[in-house]
């Protein structure tokens, strides 16, 4: 018998009983979708449309559709690719950190936010695929297989090489963890099955599960050591995509900061998604009980810890540059923040180091409003984060014959496009065929959760 | 008689309950079959006497074959197979070497944890479930009991002990 504070608000609302949690949940699945639905998903798709074309030129011309040019190698591409990333890391944090601290508010959110993970890191993996030029021969590249060239083995003294085992390695395990998660409640559905398609589908997913107490045991065990596996790897994914940037030696780039700094703005931006979609679920699916303010509140408070770590490594970058004496180093700050791409570097410090500041007033960290607001300001920051970073510091190189600017081209925008009708699809289509919130998981604090609601009354 | 197994289900609509009746009906004398319930009950294992699950072993033995893997292939491919001078360092040395490695650590011992939890709990997409009650995976907490490995005991003997344990419902199942 688990005992939960009278003074603690709970978790779910609406004297829910451990049935209302059941058919709350699955009548969305069961339910046919909704106009919105349908006009959700219609939008994603048309962006979809574009971004496949824009794709396919993309492989087939080559990259020099793009806009990069001899001086700037790297722009959108790998700036999307970690703006993707960086947004998968909050379902990691959720699901594996908070479990770790147990911290039980994490239950109705995880689902969703892994889901986004696991979209938002198949997004960022089509940047380096598609940038590889000629992907089909990329295997060869990237991972350890023998070929014919000797066997020609891989560098596994590149960051970039490390970047392809740890998004593998992200991938798959957070891929599973979710899955394992979804078998219990894929078997709640299978057994309220009304026809038999349905029950077949969700018979097969659920992998025959039963719910016995053997089960259930190693269940447990098996998501705590995958938690426990997920979190290192987790801080380890940003780290290794920081170090494509920090084990060079380009002005701008070369700082032994970029690791916990680049982990603190992937979680600051995976946060601020998973609010912009969990605010949109909520109200549309009526999830209000499940996802209450509460839990919107708290992932506020990790938006104004880490947009503040993010603001501190902003300046500390700032300090060094100085501190360093180095001219080159001084140069690329000074050119970031006054140099043509000033408006690029003035968007990135207003919506990451300001805009968060905001939540520190519990009326705007309350208001859906302004969160739903603030959550799209901080992911256009990051993305001109990542921007900023990558183009200022390469705009301008050591040879001032060389200097350039990068214009994005149509197929820039629309590789990006790609993404986006990819993620928003995926999403909409999780959102209508799988069970949105852990069902298994709520159902097990109901308990505790109601008797602290009578007590309050 | 009837042919198949035949178990006395006691339904109950809450998990403290289930987890109290386990223990009544185990000190009564009758062999529990299992305990099915929509979410994890605590204390269940131990009320049912069940080991501590050895999972977390099958994790650190999968987790040391992928750093022993890891290891030796990029020592073997850089250091001894195709040795080459990168950036003028040595042909293998080990700083380079430990991202990879912490992956593949991490990846085998994920996979194989999960594999092995597969195989135990005999979990895979063709299966069909075999299911006790409709409504365990929506809000009933069932124990099981297998008439079979309990013939000390009259079938109306079991149903009562399951009835005084505090059952919503006492009811009968057979597996053909």
């Amino acid at each position: 018998m688990e005992v939960v504070s009278s003074v603690r608000t709970p978790l779910v609302t609406g004297a829910k009983t451990v049935g209302d949690v059941t058919q709350d949940i699955c009548e969305r699945v069961e339910a046919k979708p909704a106009k919105s639905w349908f006009l959700a998903i219609a939008i994603s798709l048309c962006f979809l449309a574009v971004g496949i074309y824009s794709l396919y030129v993309t492989l087939w011309e080559g990259i020099g559709v793009w806009g990069l040019n001899k001086t700037i190698g790297w722009a959108w591409d790998i700036t999307n690719f970690v703006w993707w990333v960086g947004i998968g890391h909050a379902g990691t944090l959720i699901s594996a950190i908070l479990l770790l601290f147990r911290q039980k508010w994490r239950m109705s959110i995880n689902r969703a936010a892994e889901a986004m993970t696991i979209f938002a890191v198949i997004c960022a993996a089509i940047f380096p695929l598609v940038h590889m030029g000629r992907l089909w021969l990329g295997f060869y590249w990237v991972l350890p297989l023998p070929n014919t060239f000797g066997s020609l083995w891989v560098n596994f003294n590149s960051p970039l090489l490390w970047d392809v085992f740890a998004i593998t390695t992200y991938f798959t395990v957070s891929l599973v963890f979710w899955y394992i998660g979804l078998i219990p409640d894929f078997a709640t559905i299978r057994d309220r099955a009304k026809n038999k398609i349905s029950a077949a589908i969700y018979g097969a997913l659920s992998f025959g599960w039963t719910g016995a107490a053997k089960d259930w045991s190693r269940y447990e065990t098996v998501s705590l050591i995958l938690a426990g596996l997920a979190t290192p790897l987790v801080l380890s994914v940003h780290t290794i995509v920081s170090f494509d940037f920090a084990t060079s030696i380009i002005p701008g780039w070369h700082t032994t900061i970029f690791p916990p700094y680049f982990v603190a703005g992937a979680v600051f931006s995976g946060f601020a998604m998973v609010l912009t979609l969990m605010l949109i679920t909520r109200k549309v699916y009526k999830l209000e009980d499940y996802i209450t303010i509460q839990h919107i509140e708290n992932m506020n408070i990790i938006i104004i810890v880490t947009g503040s770590i993010v603001g501190i490594a902003y300046l500390t970058e700032l300090f060094m540059a100085w501190y360093s004496g180095v001219s080159y180093e001084q140069y690329a700050f000074l050119n970031r923040a006054t140099g043509p791409y000033w408006w690029a570097y003035a968007t990135m410090m207003t919506c990451n180091v300001v805009s968060p500041q905001l939540f520190w007033f519990k009326k705007i960290r309350t208001s859906l409003w302004a969160t739903f607001a603030l959550s799209i300001v901080v992911n256009i920051g990051m993305w001109f984060e990542r921007f900023v970073i990558i183009v200022t510091s390469l705009h301008r190189d050591f040879l001032p014959s060389s200097w350039a600017m990068f214009y994005p081209t149509f197929y820039d925008v629309g590789d990006y496009l790609f993404t986006f009708g990819f993620f928003f699809t995926a999403f909409f289509l999780f959102a209508k065929f799988f069970p949105v919130i852990n069902m298994a998981e709520v159902k097990g604090i109901i308990k505790s959760n109601t008797s602290s609601q009578k007590a309050l009354k | 008689m009837t042919t198949g197994t035949n178990y006395i289900l006691g339904v109950y609509g809450d998990d403290d309950a289930a987890l109290k009746a386990v223990k009544q009906i185990r000190a009564a004398g009758v062999k529990v079959h299992e305990v099915y319930s929509p979410f994890p009950i605590h204390g269940i294992d131990e009320a049912l006497g069940y080991k501590r699950s050895r999972l977390p072993r099958a994790a650190f033995m999968f987790g040391t074959l992928g750093l022993i893997l890891a290891l030796t292939m990029q020592f073997w491919m850089l250091g001894y197979d195709w040795q080459m001078i990168i950036g003028g360092k040595n042909y293998a040395s080990l700083p380079p070497f430990i991202p990879v490695t912490f992956e593949l650590t991490v990846l085998l011992s994920a996979l194989g944890m999960v594999a092995t939890f597969m195989i135990a709990s005999d979990l895979k997409p063709y299966k069909k479930a075999r299911i006790f009650d409709i409504r365990i995976t929506d809000d009933k907490h069932v124990v099981a009991i297998d008439l079979a490995s309990n013939n000390a005991l009259a079938k109306e003997e079991i149903s009562s002990i399951v009835a005084q344990s505090g059952a919503e419902e006492v009811n009968e199942k057979i597996f053909e």
